[in-house]
């Protein structure tokens, strides 16, 4: 075998019209970073920022829910925050939350020093920010979105007297959408790529962290999702702007369509933001009760599973449209398969804590709120497979009871239990245990005081998306008490920024390995230096850290391996050494993406493209086209990476 | 810690008993309210209520069983230095996988087989025997229309007990080029039976039938705009005599004629309907047959409630909303008394409030006036 080196010829540097970011710390550079680590903190941190916004609307949907005929809202108010906190939540926190972690931990996880691509996946985030920018500017500019987080058609689609919405809330709404997913689509090709091609060497799909696992399944799942609920706005937006006739019945359109369109995205969408929250729970488990991930294959096949059932089962938001028997039999039917796959990882996560240490850390202690929780949404899910019953409870307080167990109780309990896990890697520090317990059994508390009474209600005959509700029917009480909870939820959360503030005051440092972990990214130092892995680590097992660290004697326990595993003199534990010290000089000769300015401003075109088609006003676009078109040209002509 | 831990008793037995308290009121409450899928009335609900009561038992089963062993293995298997640390390391068991795949699959199978004869069953059509109803979901009203019988009314739909009626979901009306249709809305009295939408374009249906003379409640349930909430309605069943009545009575014409022998206004209030305040381009006053923009008030005061059920019919309630219907229930009519097209409108316009140049304002005397004359409509 002969080593064959390469070598470019070298050509004449082309004229890039802005001159290069050089600095890659201090606060500018947060602007043309291209660093997968610092994007995924940006991801976390809008996406923290927007839990905060839509958190503020829920409390005001609460105040106003607090006693019958409330008048805090005005009746155009109320309808604008459900919409926002629905759109806001599942666009700008669940999906960027996710990003955020799957930025940050994927390459780390899979032995990389960056994702594929690093100028795209600043663009990404880019976008997402403006879109979110761009969406809740229309609150300024007179009609924020009103018409739901689904928007329905002929609802939010026909302008007309005896129709629709008036104003350009939904104009904002289905730009704003369409741009976040040209940003979630990129995020999601960028993932795909990076984990199918950047792999470590020894690390197999089948060795790979679930964690990552289920990022690649979201992924595949977002780049099939996007695309029909794009066609669904961008009819939206031709019907209120063009005159097409998309969604017009009395002249031959279906509102139908659009309910298929969205809910064929919607559906996934619904495993896209809970997938990466059942990875990150797999993470912990195994973690906190000192034993492997139980059944790891079965867990992953049954993530695949779901993600491909998934896109079997849309109808079953539209039971009562009307499709005849025959469909919504058939999309019952899928509907309780899919709970097959999902009650196999419920067992499976329960069998990994069966016979382990278990330590009660805040992070176990959410994921296990997670599995608990998540079961209960996971259970009137089921319920809802029930055709005839949910024909009862579907537009009622109880789907909003169970998408809340779903997605708070699950996606958000398992975002706070990746924070408490992965803080002390992200920032070298831990976050604080006695508040994070506090943090913890206040949301507990208040997450099921909220939202567990909304069974009841809707049972009784309370439709969603009201807001007012008469005297006299029994739901006062209950109400109050959702109301309670609402704001309980509310306080954990902000123990949980107190939190952060209190520990970063505090720095209590954490070294490269807290928890002992099991991942790769536990093998580097906290916070990792900016390349990442000194050197390229060569994975011998599943959970290949772990294996540094222990071994298993003849009965299967656990035996601790000298600290530096010296029996074990491969390679791969060299290098492991080597990435375990390695401090950010040991980068020099590491070439890694340069920053750069054009992510930024080829995004921060899209706004004004999008005001351009809002009002339909030339003079929006000429930025727009100018910022979009300059930045992608400048960016073709930059190379990846500048010579030192 | 013992005082620590007692006062957090305290605390636990303190909210127990607020909870209690609350639950206790509204239990009542619960009772007596007439929008409650859990106390089914007619035989549909019946039906689904028969599917929903096993299988949230097995539901709560499950759950109860998945929170108790988290809870359990949390405990049981808590970190113990020195004891348990290095626990046996299980990477799977493909019995008990392939057990609890197959678990799962054999409730579900148990849950499937009653609700697909459910489906089934609740798709039949009534047959010959049952009424015919047409609801035509409107911003933000319900329409009733009887075709056989040659009614139409608004807010209440009076149907006979003990006999099905086919409900015909309708949200367009007029043909060819004059067709207009609503948003979509959905059709839900939660004692009779489960939802179901009224989607333009779509010829939906659903059957419904009340056991007994009674009152049952509805709302429309799929979110519809600005008003939605206020988009109430209710069902009164009859007994097969009183309703035979309460037709034949919506049959006859006004009570007191709107316009005289000579096609003028018949008396004051009724130039005030025609002429001032043209409540006759959105409402028919005088033939119970027809439909029109708004509600049919030939017979209005046969009912007893108004503004889809949100209000009593009373004479102060009708003079306020005569007045200023959109204080009472948001609408998007600022427009209405405008030309048509100038604004969007849906709903009935302010008549006191935001009065267009050229057109009067309306005096409390002239509600009055006009809300007595309705109050005779009966």
């Amino acid at each position: 075998m002969t080593t064959v080196t390469r070598s470019l010829p070298k050509t004449s540097t082309p004229a890039v019209p802005l001159r290069r970011p050089k600095a890659t710390t201090g606060f500018w550079s947060w602007f043309t970073t291209v660093d997968h680590k610092k994007i995924g903190i940006m991801y976390g941190a809008a996406a923290l920022f927007f839990f905060v916004v839509a958190g503020v609307e829920a409390l005001l949907i609460r105040l106003q829910l607090a006693g019958p005929n409330g008048t805090v809202l005005t009746a155009s108010q109320y309808n604008t925050m459900f919409t926002m906190h629905g759109t806001t939540m599942v666009f700008f926190v669940g999906m960027p939350m996710a990003v955020a972690f799957g930025n940050y931990f994927v390459p780390l996880q899979i032995g990389a020093r960056d994702v594929a691509f690093p100028r795209i996946n600043a663009f990404g985030f880019w976008v997402i920010a403006a879109g979110g920018i761009f969406m809740y500017s229309s609150f300024l500019l007179g009609g924020a979105p009103n018409g739901g987080w689904f928007g329905y058609t002929p609802l939010t689609s026909t302008p007309i007297a005896g129709g629709a919405l008036p104003g350009h809330g939904p104009d904002f709404w289905a730009v704003g959408l369409v741009m976040l997913g040209i940003g979630s689509t990129t995020s999601a090709i960028n993932f795909i790529v990076t984990i199918l091609n950047m792999r470590a060497p020894g690390m197999t799909l089948m060795r790979m962290p679930v964690f990552t696992w289920m990022m690649l399944i979201v992924a595949f799942l977002t780049v099939f999702a996007i695309p029909p609920l794009t066609a669904a706005l961008i009819m939206v937006f031709f019907d209120r702007n063009f005159d097409t006739l998309f969604f017009v019945a009395a002249k031959g359109g279906d509102p139908l369509l659009y309910q298929h369109l969205f809910w064929i995205f919607g559906h996934p969408e619904v495993y896209i933001l809970i997938l990466p929250g059942m990875g990150i729970v797999s993470e912990v488990l195994p973690v906190f009760s000192r034993k492997p991930l139980f059944g790891y294959s079965v867990v992953i096949f049954s993530g695949i599973a779901i993600g491909f059932l998934g896109w079997g089962v849309w109808a079953h938001h539209m039971f009562a449209t009307g499709l005849g028997p025959v469909t919504i039999t058939a999309f019952g039917l899928a509907t309780m398969l899919i709970a097959i796959p999902t009650g196999v990882k419920i067992f499976n996560w329960l069998g990994t804590v069966y016979g382990g240490a278990v330590k009660l850390t805040t992070a176990m202690l959410f994921s296990l709120g997670f599995v608990a929780m998540f079961t209960l949404g996971g259970l009137s899910g089921v319920m809802h497979s029930v055709v005839p019953a949910d024909t009862q409870q579907t537009d009622t307080y109880f789907v909003v009871a169970h998408f809340h167990y779903v997605l708070f109780g699950g996606l958000v309990f398992a975002i706070f239990s990746g924070f408490y896990f992965w803080w002390p890697k992200i920032f070298g520090h831990f976050l604080d245990e006695r508040l994070g317990k506090i943090n913890f059994w206040v949301m507990l508390v208040g997450f099921n005081v909220t939202f567990f009474p909304m069974h009841i209600l809707g049972l009784t005959g309370m439709p969603r998306r009201t807001y007012r509700y008469p005297a006299g029917y029994g739901w006062t009480g209950l109400n109050q008490i959702v109301s309670v909870g609402g704001f309980l939820v509310a306080l954990a959360t902000l123990i949980f920024v107190v939190n952060v503030i209190f520990s970063a005051v505090k720095r209590k440092p954490a070294g490269g390995d807290p928890w002992d972990g099991r991942s790769l990214e536990w093998s580097i130092p906290s916070p990792p230096p900016s390349y990442n892995f000194a050197q390229t680590p060569i994975v011998m097992a599943r959970d290949d850290w772990w294996h540094h660290k222990y071994t298993e004697d003849a009965e299967g326990r656990l035996v601790a391996l000298p600290t530096g595993g010296s029996d074990d003199d491969s390679p791969s534990a060299a290098i492991a050494k080597v990435n375990a010290h390695a401090s950010e000089a040991d980068g020099r000769g590491i070439h890694l993406p340069s920053p750069s300015f054009y992510p930024l401003l080829v995004a921060a075109g899209l706004p004004f493209l999008g005001y351009a088609a809002v009002y339909q006003d030339i003079y929006y676009l000429i930025p727009g086209l100018f910022l979009l078109l300059f930045g992608i040209y400048a960016w073709g002509l930059e190379p990846g990476t500048e010579e030192h | 810690m013992t005082p620590r831990r007692s006062r957090g008793r305290r605390l636990v037995l303190v909210a127990a008993a607020f909870l209690a308290v609350a639950l206790a009121g509204c239990s009542e409450e619960l009772k007596n309210n007439k929008q409650n899928s859990l106390q089914p009335k007619g035989p549909a609900a019946e039906k689904i209520n028969n599917l929903f009561v096993p299988v949230t038992a097995i539901a709560i089963f499950i759950g109860i069983a998945i929170l108790v062993a988290v809870v359990v293995l949390a405990i049981r298997f808590r970190y113990r230095p020195g004891k348990n640390e290095n626990p046996k390391q299980i990477h799977g068991n493909t019995k008990l996988e392939i057990g609890w795949t197959i678990l799962p699959a054999l409730i579900l199978a148990v849950i499937a087989v009653p609700t697909v004869s459910t489906i089934f069953d609740l798709a039949k059509d009534p047959g010959p025997q049952a009424l015919n109803v047409v609801v035509e979901g409107k911003q933000w009203w319900w329409q009733f229309s009887y075709p056989d019988q040659k009614v139409v009314t608004a807010d209440e739909l009076v149907i006979p007990a003990g006999r099905p009626v086919k409900v015909h979901l309708t949200a367009c009306n007029g043909t060819g080029a004059a067709k207009v249709c609503n948003v979509i809305h959905s059709f839900w009295v939660p004692e009779l039976n489960g939802k179901k939408d009224v989607v333009p374009g779509h010829d939906n249906w659903t059957t419904i039938e009340a056991d007994n003379p009674g009152t049952y409640l509805g709302q429309c349930a799929e979110y519809c705009g600005l008003s939605h909430a206020n988009m109430r309605f209710r069902v009164i069943a009859k007994s097969k005599d009183d309703f035979a009545q309460w037709v034949s009575d919506q049959q006859q014409g006004p009570a007191v004629p709107l316009l005289g022998p000579d096609g003028k206004p018949a008396g004051d209030a009724q130039d005030l309907v025609v002429n001032t305040f043209a409540c006759t381009n959105c409402h028919i006053l005088d033939d119970s047959s027809k439909a029109a923009y708004g509600p049919n008030l030939t017979h209005l005061a046969s009912r007893s409630t108004f503004a889809s059920g949100t209000y009593p019919l009373t004479r102060d309630n009708l003079i306020k909303w005569v007045m200023n219907a959109p204080s009472m229930i948001p609408m998007e009519s600022q427009g209405c008394r405008l030309p048509p097209g100038e604004k969007p409108c849906v709903g009935m316009p302010s008549f006191t409030e935001n009065t267009p140049k050229g057109l009067p304002s309306m005096t409390r005397t002239q509600a009055e006036q006009i809300a007595d004359y309705l109050l005779e409509l009966k």
